[in-house]
């Protein structure tokens, strides 16, 4: 147990520290700002996608499974880097656009 | 040289993802930092196109899949979230959330086959596989992705119904029993696959990512549509926590920091946004089993 915390102690750091940035990072976030930074922050964890692409590219090219799955893989993970970050866009288009007029 | 150049990329997104979500939480600059985030994304994608190398210095291959596969989601995705009406949003970013989940639950899986292929030889059922502390860990991130991965797809899709109106509410007596059940057995299964895995039964992994799709369905199924963007929200940091066993899959910093950046801003967020809204998290998740309940507590 030692022995593997310590084989893998960057990754601990990596974890912790990103646990402690991610719960600082948005503390402060007004409400009006939950759905637009609910769907960022979906938009982030589209990033899945390099998984999909490194799984896509070293399939060899007789192993149909594992080029169909990969490709369904690709295909649905562009959709939540595309279309979230498309849709927290529109969010905050139509958010700026109140705030303008209230001026 | 490339494989440095790479490395750089990653830091780079890593901390496009920090910078954006920042901002994100500010009304002023809340508009950049989705396009700094996306930028850095963008440019994650295309160095791991064409600089990622594997452990052997293999470049990938099949760049007519990738390449088909990300522009039909690009415009599949822009077209969608262009053409959704203002008020259908919060389904949306639903329904792209369980497109990531089940990306991750195929991740999983594929780079489950690879591994019972190298481990799996014909006519050698009787000898046991050589587990050591490693291939653990590799198990434990697949299987772990499988899990979550499909929770999140299955419940995301279902909350997406929910808010579009095409799934009424639905639960059945003891379903709160039957879920708890549920869980257990799909982590029992995982515990008995990590460290009793052999050719006679790694087909049985199978049923990981399968049971984890009827709990992530009977998980959302008796919640409330009110409680529906607390869900959405949670389901939306366990796909983070996904995307971060791919991290740990490829050795992969920029899938691990996004990952778990995300999982940990969308805990907090889920509950935030249970106190904008005046309830408990515990309430929107087991209160709402029986009408009767919710009011007691």
């Amino acid at each position: 147990m030692l022995n593997w915390i310590s084989e893998n102690q960057q990754y601990i750091y990596i974890v912790i520290l990103m646990i402690f940035l991610g719960i600082e990072v948005i503390g402060r976030v007004p409400s009006v700002l939950h759905t637009p930074l609910m769907s960022g922050a979906n938009a982030i964890h589209g990033v899945v996608i390099i998984g999909a692409i490194i799984v896509m590219g070293k399939a060899e090219s007789n192993n149909y499974v594992a080029l169909i799955l990969g490709f369904l893989a690709v295909i649905l993970g562009t959709l939540n880097v595309v279309g979230g970050f498309v849709v927290t866009n529109r969010m905050l288009e139509m958010f700026k656009g109140k705030k303008e007029k209230k001026h | 040289m490339l494989s440095e150049l790479l490395t750089l990329i990653y830091i780079l997104a890593s901390v496009t993802f920090i910078i954006g979500l920042k901002m994100l939480s500010n009304p002023a600059k809340a508009r950049n930092g989705n396009l700094i985030a996306a930028a850095g994304m963008t440019l994650a994608i295309l160095g791991t196109i064409f600089l990622y190398k594997d452990e052997y210095g293999q470049r990938l291959h099949n760049y007519g899949w990738i390449f088909g596969g990300i522009i039909i989601g690009a415009v599949v995705g822009a077209l969608a979230a262009k053409k959704v009406k203002m008020t259908a949003m919060p389904e949306m970013v639903s329904l792209f959330n369980g497109m990531g989940g089940a990306c991750a639950m195929l991740i999983s899986v594929v780079e489950f086959n690879h591994l019972s292929e190298v481990f799996y030889k014909p006519g050698w059922s009787e000898v046991p596989w050589k587990i050591n502390g490693a291939i653990i860990g590799h198990l434990l991130t697949i299987y772990a992705g499988a899990f979550i991965g499909s929770v999140s797809f299955a419940g995301s899709i279902i909350a997406w119904g929910k808010l579009n109106g095409k799934v009424k509410d639905f639960s059945f007596k003891g379903q709160h029993i039957f879920n708890i059940v549920l869980l257990f057995v799909i982590i029992g299964l995982i515990i008995f696959l990590l460290f009793g895995l052999n050719p006679l039964n790694y087909k049985l992994f199978y049923l990981i990512p399968f049971l984890s799709l009827v709990y992530g369905v009977l998980f959302v199924f008796p919640i409330g549509g009110a409680d529906m963007p607390v869900v959405i929200s949670l389901l939306n940091s366990f796909t983070g926590v996904a995307a971060a066993c791919g991290g740990f899959l490829y050795d992969n910093k920029v899938m691990l920091t996004g990952g778990i950046l995300v999982g940990a801003a969308g805990t907090l967020l889920t509950i935030l946004m249970c106190k904008a809204m005046n309830r408990s998290l515990k309430n929107v998740l087991i209160g709402n089993f029986g009408g009767s309940k919710t009011v007691a507590a």
